[in-house]
């Protein structure tokens, strides 16, 4: 069977959707600002260690406005791929970011973010790197922008190495990418014991676009009528019009005529995460029996 | 050296809980170290805070064992204890759904979640404590996980007492999906807050500690502590070696490996913990002495700050110049359960 037109009688199963948002000819960061993006110049390097290809990074003119463009960047084929290690950043991938970020900071530009991830790099190198320390600071980093920051997750969101530059004021999500804790095949090898059991890991996940959009998690989902890889152009058209959009709402807070918008845009980003979660929790009521508060 | 234990007390199960089906000491009377094999006098071992006399390895501890063990007499008071898992997935793997999974996990670890925070003193130094439980779920960070430390993070950034979390966990909690993830960034975020109010945050490192919790809160502190031996990283061994198809280097991913590749501060004995934390608590204690009365010499000209008397005594100055808002520490205690 083949996925390349939508039969409306039978959604597409989360597992479709897994195998879309890894479709080697799915648009990548780069191809979304090549399309959407003037004027780009890409900034390259940790100056620590090395330049990473998997997460990629710059300046680029995005209608009236200069942003900096952060992304994982997949290749489309095996060439590109082992060149750009899948794109699976290493260490020195989120190192480069966030000295961009800052940068971005600096110069109060609004950072845009593509994710499109398996992960972070597994290595060895990695390892003795500091790949969790490196994520965690990059996690800081954006927590701390007092600037706008939008992210797209336009393939593969996968895991911490995805959130290490989806720490936004909006997240937005093509309709066939996915957004997950660990990935399926990962899932199923530790929580059933059979990596063959992914389909069903990708079910139970919930790591659908929709999905996350009623957990209040995604702000925005992207329409993909026709799958990215079938209509490239027309999928990044319309991410553009949404971030365009998105963008505009936060500049409207950023300029609302106090000086304090920059703070007041780290503030909701900081509102934003501080109420995702699913808990119970018991009141005790003075007197009585203790009344039970389900949030959300 | 000064013995760990303040109270001459040994090794004994801490208060016990409602819900607490049995204490976590073994009750066999030999132990064998895990490492060295050496077959070992259990009491002995509960005297050495369970460090194997022989060899020095840190068996692994419950979280109301390090509590009870790091923690002033009686000076532990819990937070959040009512805050309790959910499953909004509606996860369920070959095992079952997560909801039995909890219900079996609870009643097996006697614990409602993985993190267990609240409000101790250490050699008389206040501080917020948060401590994960590896027993209750590998001690994954999950919801209430994130809420809880969020909550302990805003307390400690609110009274301005330095922030300890004792972390230990295999990662991110897979049942409860994207929620899970997006507490990595729900308590980094807290944390900036805190470190923007200039309260300290110390973190120790116990074995295991692995994906999402060491790649958020645990490694963003400002002083990173390990337990010797301890393995701390990104992914698992296994996974790496799976990928890579690569044997790992001797001693990878240990304590001591984290210390030479510059990643952790300190590797901290825990028979030497509470005497390190608490010299350095009083670095920090010194050190916001001074910025205070930095502070209270500003408000002597009122051009510079803004100051303002709350109901509760609560003191705010505000010094515009230098952008720094600082809270002083209210006369009075919040009153209520979650004190």
């Amino acid at each position: 069977m083949t996925l390349t037109e939508r039969d409306v009688a039978s959604p597409l199963s989360a597992w479709d959707r897994v195998k879309l948002a890894r479709h080697p000819q799915r648009p990548h960061t780069l191809d979304y600002v090549s399309e959407l993006m003037e004027d780009f110049v890409e900034l390259h390097g940790d100056r620590t260690y090395g330049d990473d290809q998997a997460l990629v990074g710059g300046l680029a003119r995005f209608g009236e406005r200069t942003v900096l463009i952060l992304g994982h960047q997949k290749g489309t084929n095996t060439r590109e791929n082992i060149s750009h290690n899948f794109g699976m950043p290493r260490p020195e991938g989120y190192r480069k970011a966030e000295r961009l970020l800052r940068h971005a900071a600096k110069f109060g530009m609004p950072v845009v973010t593509f994710i499109d991830t398996p992960g972070a790099d597994p290595g060895i190198g990695s390892e003795e790197r500091g790949q969790a320390t490196a994520i965690a600071q990059s996690l800081m980093t954006m927590a701390e922008l007092t600037v706008p920051v939008v992210a797209v997750v336009i393939g593969e969101g996968g895991s911490g190495g995805a959130l290490a530059i989806g720490v936004a004021n909006r997240i937005l999500m093509l309709e066939n990418a996915i957004y997950a804790v660990a990935s399926p095949e990962g899932c199923a090898a530790i929580l059933w014991k059979d990596a063959a059991k992914a389909p069903e890991a990708a079910e139970t996940m919930r790591i659908t676009a929709h999905e996350l959009h009623r957990f209040r998690i995604v702000d925005d989902v992207i329409a993909e009528p026709v799958p990215a890889h079938e209509q490239p152009r027309e999928t990044m058209l319309a991410v553009g019009r949404a971030l365009t959009r998105h963008l505009d709402e936060l500049d409207a807070v950023l300029f609302s005529g106090n000086a304090r918008g920059p703070d007041q845009i780290r503030e909701d980003r900081h509102t934003k995460f501080r109420r995702i979660g699913a808990w119970r929790e018991e009141i005790r009521r003075e007197g009585g029996l203790p009344a039970e508060l389900i949030i959300p | 050296m000064r013995s760990f234990f303040h109270r001459h007390g040994k090794f004994q199960p801490i208060a016990p809980h409602d819900d607490r089906e049995e204490s976590h000491i073994p009750d066999d009377l030999w132990v064998k170290c895990h490492r060295c094999n050496e077959l070992l006098y259990s009491k002995e071992l509960e005297d050495r805070a369970r460090v194997c006399p022989k060899c020095g390895y840190h068996f692994r501890l419950r979280a109301r064992e390090r509590i009870f063990l790091l923690s002033d007499d009686g000076t532990f008071h819990e937070w959040d204890r009512a805050v309790s898992p959910r499953d909004p997935l509606e996860f369920a793997d070959s095992g079952g759904s997560y909801t039995e999974k909890l219900a079996r996990t609870r009643q097996k670890s006697g614990e409602r979640e993985a993190l267990i925070t609240g409000r101790a003193t250490i050699c008389d130094h206040r501080v917020a404590l948060a401590v994960c439980d590896f027993d209750f779920l590998g001690a994954s960070m999950g919801s209430v996980f994130g809420e809880k430390l969020v909550r302990t993070v805003e307390r400690a950034a609110e009274r301005r007492i330095p922030l300890v979390t004792i972390s230990a966990s295999g990662g991110a909690r897979m049942h409860e999906g994207l929620f899970s993830l997006m507490q990595m960034a729900k308590t980094v975020s807290a944390l900036a807050q805190l470190g923007r109010a200039g309260v300290p945050h110390i973190a120790l490192l116990t074995d295991p500690c692995y994906g999402g919790v060491t790649a958020s809160f645990a490694t963003v502190a400002d002083v990173v502590l390990a337990e010797p031996g301890a393995l701390i990283g990104f992914a698992g061994p296994r996974v790496i070696e799976q990928i890579t198809k690569q044997k790992l280097p001797e001693g990878f991913q240990t304590a001591e490996f984290l210390l030479a590749h510059g990643m952790i501060d300190l590797i901290a004995e825990r028979t030497m913990l509470r005497s390190t934390l608490s010299s350095m608590l009083a670095h920090y204690a010194r050190a916001d002495a001074r910025q205070q009365a930095r502070l209270a010499r500003h408000a002597e000209r009122p051009e510079d700050v803004a100051l303002t008397l709350t109901e509760n005594g609560l003191v705010a100055a505000h010094v515009p110049a230098l952008g720094i808002v600082s809270h002083h520490e209210p006369v009075i205690e919040r009153v209520g359960m979650d004190d």
